[in-house]
């Protein structure tokens, strides 16, 4: 019941904003909306390996860019297929190329999955810090392959033409936005459905105690492998998309370090024990952002980020859902009666009074 | 419904450093044995040699499962863990922003406890009444003693036939290490567990031991064939009581 009232109010919210936007008829809220619910896939994801396991991943951006750069091979692919396929496989590859923006989704994905699988079973013997150097290097490591690799544009970049109109709704900007609507929807239930199961319970002593974990039999490694296909495969999710809606995809763009800090910031802001914090603090940090690149300049984003970043360290270190948390802890306990604080605490899978 | 351990010239090492010598221990069906040695003799790299968490660079440890016999140095922390040997490591390990009860649940993470998860739930909740009133507050939030239970507690989710336990005096005031060893008794005696215990409290272990062993520096010094013999040895007395 709790489950079909977060799909029901997920999708009331995302279309009522898509039918204000659309009412509005100006463009540029769909552009903005789509790097704020961009952002929200790359929070949750992050949060699936740095929340629930505690393994800190600063390499986000090479998951990201990954999905980003399957879909521009994909692209170069369609657009010279009587180069690059012979020639009784030519008609066949017509057919089927160019693919559609949710297939190249589903292919990002497993491209950054498969990354991401690859890198736990380099680092996942490496705990803390020694883990999170490893995966900023494996961000620089990447980053030197796509340089170097001309066919999809190397350092110069490639530029992809979209389509300038989609049948239905028109724009095509509303369409890339309705999809990372559905993709932000996909990731935040994965990421709740994570946090109800034995798995994301296997998670939490991982992050808690590993060795204990393993005492109990809980299969650490298979677990720290699920997170980190998981957590990279919804980073290269968000990724496939991005060349169609920036129309220009260049390898220090895709491998920016404002993906790596945001996906990390959101979610420490949030909270990093709930869906609802990387959702909370992506929606929070991304606004802000979008509004302060129209208004300031898009240069002071990322010192946005670091303040808030460095403020809530200090004063909140559980995040805005630790906040939350602390004052129905003061107000739940009234009667034992659920309230609605309390009501709203088991919604988001927090336990009202812990902490 | 016998189950025992059998160790066999083990060694270990962390890196360069030797840890264990040529270990060999005999753990036999419905025993108590204590392993006793100070601090840094190799007593827990004993103990997670056994369920496989560090792994032996040569012997044998064999484990009879009610008469069956398994290589545990050729399988996974996972499969030794279901084969149901339980380890209560040192210094309790919880998961300290869990609650008592998933703490609990999760002793019984592994597929075959987890169908008989209420009846152990139960169970533990009647040997341990302390647990049943905190089953909702978080595990870092109890004392000592209390954790200790649950650390207890939680491996006998798995409802073990061999339970391994690990200093469970550590950090504890004398009458709950006390009331901790008594328990370990007495749960071995209801549920016909074989117990092999690590400890540093000489006098503390010796009330519920059958046989024990010294192991100093990594190689079994004096192995006792009854607490008479432990008690009145002068390898004892010299090197680890400093009479």
């Amino acid at each position: 019941m709790r489950a079909f009232y977060f799909y029901v109010s997920s999708i009331l919210v995302g279309g009522l904003f898509f039918a204000f936007a659309r009412w509005l008829g100006n463009d540029y809220l769909f552009f903005a909306g789509y790097t704020v619910l961009q952002f929200v896939v790359l929070a949750t994801a992050w949060n699936i390996l740095g929340g629930y396991c505690g393994y800190v991943n600063f390499g986000s951006a090479a998951f990201f860019a990954m999905g980003a750069y399957s879909s521009v091979a994909l692209h170069k692919l369609a657009a010279g297929v009587d180069r690059y396929f012979p020639e009784s496989l030519v008609g066949f590859a017509k057919l089927i190329l160019p693919l559609n923006i949710p297939t190249l989704i589903i292919f990002g994905g497993i491209v950054s999955g498969l990354v991401g699988l690859g890198t736990g079973y380099l680092t996942l013997r490496l705990r803390g810090a020694f883990f999170a150097i490893a995966t900023l290097a494996l961000a620089v490591v990447l980053q030197t392959l796509i340089v170097n690799w001309d066919f999809v544009g190397g350092s110069r970049g490639a530029y992809i033409i979209r389509p300038g109109e989609v049948p239905i709704l028109g724009s095509y900007i509303q369409y890339l936005f309705l999809v990372m609507l559905v993709l932000a929807v996909v990731a935040l239930a994965a990421a709740r459905i994570i946090e109800q199961s034995r798995l994301g319970y296997g998670f939490a002593t991982i992050r808690d105690d590993e060795m204990a974990a393993e005492a109990c039999g809980v299969p650490t490694l298979k677990l720290k492998l699920i997170a980190t296909t998981m957590s990279g495969a919804l980073m290269g999710m968000a990724g496939a998309p991005f060349p169609y809606y920036i129309g220009y995809l260049e390898p220090s763009s895709a491998f920016g370090l404002a993906y790596a800090v945001n996906s990390i910031a959101m979610p420490m802001i949030g909270g990093t024990t709930s869906w609802v914090g990387p959702l909370v603090g992506a929606l929070l940090l991304g606004i802000i952002q979008q509004i302060a690149t129209v208004t300031i300049s898009s240069a002071i984003n990322l010192l946005i980020v670091g303040l808030l970043l460095v403020g809530f360290v200090i004063v909140a270190p559980k995040g805005i859902i630790g906040l939350v948390q602390d004052f129905m802890r003061e107000r739940a306990s009234d009667k034992g009666q659920p309230t609605w604080r309390s009501r709203l605490a088991i919604f988001a899978n927090m336990r009202p009074g812990a902490r | 419904m016998a189950s025992s351990i059998t160790i066999d010239n083990v060694d270990a090492a962390y890196g360069a450093v030797r840890v264990l010598e040529a270990v060999t221990i005999d753990v036999r069906a419905a025993e108590t044995v204590v392993l006793l040695g100070t601090n840094g003799n190799g007593k827990s790299t004993l103990m997670k040699c056994i369920m496989g968490i560090v792994r032996p660079s040569s012997g044998r440890i064999m484990a009879s499962i009610d008469g069956v016999q398994h290589d545990l140095t050729s399988l996974t922390t996972e499969q030794i863990v279901d084969l149901g040997i339980a380890l209560v490591p040192e210094g309790r390990r919880l998961f300290p922003k869990l609650t008592v009860e998933e703490n609990l649940a999760l002793g019984a993470f592994r597929p075959t406890a987890r169908a008989m998860i209420k009846q152990n739930l139960e169970a533990c909740f009647e040997t341990f009444p302390r647990l049943a009133e905190r089953r909702s507050q978080l595990a870092g939030s109890m004392s000592g003693g209390e954790q200790q239970m649950l650390a207890l507690g939680r491996a006998l989710m798995l409802a073990p036939k061999i339970l391994l336990v690990d200093e469970p005096s550590v950090g504890l005031a004398p009458i709950l290490v006390s009331r901790t060893i008594d328990k370990i008794k007495e749960l071995k005696d209801r549920l016909n567990l074989t117990v092999l215990m690590a400890e540093q409290n000489f006098t503390q272990a010796l009330r519920i031991a059958d046989r024990g062993y010294v192991i100093v520096h990594g190689k079994i010094a004096f192995a006792g064939n009854s607490v008479d013999e432990l008690n009145n040895n002068d390898l004892i007395r010299k090197f680890y009581l400093g009479l």
